[in-house]
């Protein structure tokens, strides 16, 4: 009998030590309680904002217009600093590119562009082909594809050939290769393909290949510094032909995105600012120039994005 | 005496596993308003998760910043980059207590009014809150809903004075949820 006390008295001390430690466990839970649903599903997290708008300066980002988002955008390029105080450093002289850009798709946008130098319009599509992500996604870097046609409608300008309209086209194509590489830091590459249809005489190259490198670095919340060079492989243009350089400062605010920016590039679409670009930064040679990109909301979004 | 302790081993054990009865989901609501007159800035979430101990009255969520959606994807942008800064910031948490647990019967249909108390922890910064909310139990079927309001300025958030007045520093933020069972 007494044996059998003693062993009851065991299995409820035993029982009291389990009741002890389960309640033990159960003020573990309640420091955290959201701990007791297991371990959180991983979900894609995707870079965003790897650059504040489209552009880097001139160079395409690997940012689109969002599904639904209508981006009308003003460049302006002013004349060379070198033209002295009485063309007020250039700013007599203004070179304008307005373009509607619209994205279709988060993926997708397309635009087009009317610019004065040489009258010409652009067309152009970007996709995004990869997007950096972490998470149950792991994808170290963005690539865009970019392609352009710009058709040049000022008065032709040699006399000895026939003005077929397929003269006057040219086409760019590229591969945007971006990283956000922290909060403040993106860079980005660009191997370029510039087709013209036309070009002066047979001693001259239809095809140009460059290579495109851009970057920024936050410096605010809302400002950050730019830069871009695009480096053309030698012996593929004239000698007059430069490689365009540009370093700028992107302000946002709200709606806005404003560009400024130092260049020795005027022309404003890819073609141009590659193939054509003249001035020296040497000589005081560069110029002044922004963007202003201004969005507005033409379909609004019923589902999340991704 | 031995059936006696067993006994009490037994409803110590049950009283135990009833003390443990925990209601979570993982598909919390979450909206928000913060614009005002001039723009209307409003965004929702439907993956919040939320963790509730009928005993103690602990309450908890968590919610993925990223996770809210805006019907504008610039607006998304501007909330994650420059306002919530949700890469450095990714989640906003509340830990805390129903006050009045005690008048909640979980297992009798009914409506309850309760008091939750805890620490509000969005953009790095706690701050401590006390709201409102309501519990309501129909058909087993546990659901709560709570409306509160925050002031960017008490997170850190800063506001530019270009868009002072467009968005609101009185954001008002509604919080529901069904809660099932959680069973360990």
């Amino acid at each position: 009998m007494r044996k059998n006390i003693s062993s009851i008295i065991k299995t409820g001390l035993i029982i009291q030590a389990l009741f002890l430690f389960t309640c033990a466990n159960a003020q573990k839970d309640t420091t955290d309680l959201l701990s007791l649903l297991g371990e959180e599903e991983p979900t894609v997290d995707y870079a965003t904002a790897t650059f504040k708008t489209t552009r880097v300066i001139n160079m395409h980002s690997v940012e689109n217009a969002a599904a639904g988002v209508l981006d009308f955008r003003i460049n302006h390029r002013f004349g060379p600093f070198n033209m002295g105080v009485n063309n007020l450093f250039g700013l007599d002289l203004a070179y304008i590119r307005l373009g509607f850009e619209y994205g279709i798709t988060d993926r997708l946008m397309v635009g087009f562009g009317r610019s004065n130098v040489n009258k010409e319009l652009d067309f152009f599509g970007k996709y995004k082909i990869l997007r950096q992500s972490t998470g149950k996604k792991n994808m170290p870097i963005s690539l865009s594809w970019f392609s352009s046609t710009v058709i040049r409608t000022d008065p032709f300008p040699t006399t000895d050939r026939k003005n077929y309209l397929s003269s006057r086209l040219f086409y760019c194509h590229q591969l945007l290769i971006a990283r956000k590489f922290n909060e403040s830091l993106s860079l980005q590459l660009a191997p370029t393909l510039v087709h013209r249809n036309m070009v002066l005489d047979s001693t001259i190259k239809n095809d140009v290949l460059a290579l495109g490198a851009g970057g920024r670095m936050k410096i605010t919340r809302r400002t950050s510094i730019n830069a871009e060079y695009v480096y053309v492989l030698p012996n593929q243009l004239e000698y007059k032909y430069k490689n365009s350089f540009s370093v700028g400062i992107d302000i946002e605010t709200g709606g806005h995105v404003f560009q400024m920016h130092i260049t020795n590039s005027y022309p404003m679409n890819e073609k141009g600012f590659i193939t054509e670009t003249t001035g020296t930064w040497g000589a005081g040679d560069i110029r002044f120039g922004w963007n202003i990109s201004r969005v507005f909301t033409i379909k609004e979004r019923k589902e999340p994005s991704h | 005496m031995k059936n006696l302790i067993l006994s009490i081993a037994i409803i110590a054990a049950l009283s135990n596993s009833l003390s443990a009865q925990k209601y979570f989901t993982k598909e919390g609501k979450i909206n928000f308003f913060a614009g005002t007159k001039v723009e209307d800035i409003s965004a929702n979430t439907g993956s919040a998760t939320c963790v509730i101990d009928a005993a103690t009255g602990d309450i908890q969520w968590s919610v993925l910043v990223k996770g809210f959606h805006f019907e504008r994807a610039l607006m998304e942008e501007h909330f994650n980059e420059n306002y919530m800064e949700s890469s450095k910031f990714p989640k906003s948490e509340f830990k805390g207590k129903i006050e009045n647990i005690g008048s909640v019967n979980f297992k009798a249909d009914g409506t309850y009014n309760v008091k939750v108390k805890g620490d509000l922890t969005m953009h790095g910064v706690t701050k401590n809150i006390t709201t409102d909310a309501t519990i309501t139990i129909k058909g087993g079927v546990i659901s709560c809903t709570s409306k509160f309001f925050v002031n960017p300025k008490d997170f850190n958030i800063a506001i530019p004075s270009a868009v002072q007045d467009k968005i609101s520093n009185n954001i008002e933020i509604n919080v529901s949820g069904t809660l099932a069972e959680l069973k360990k």
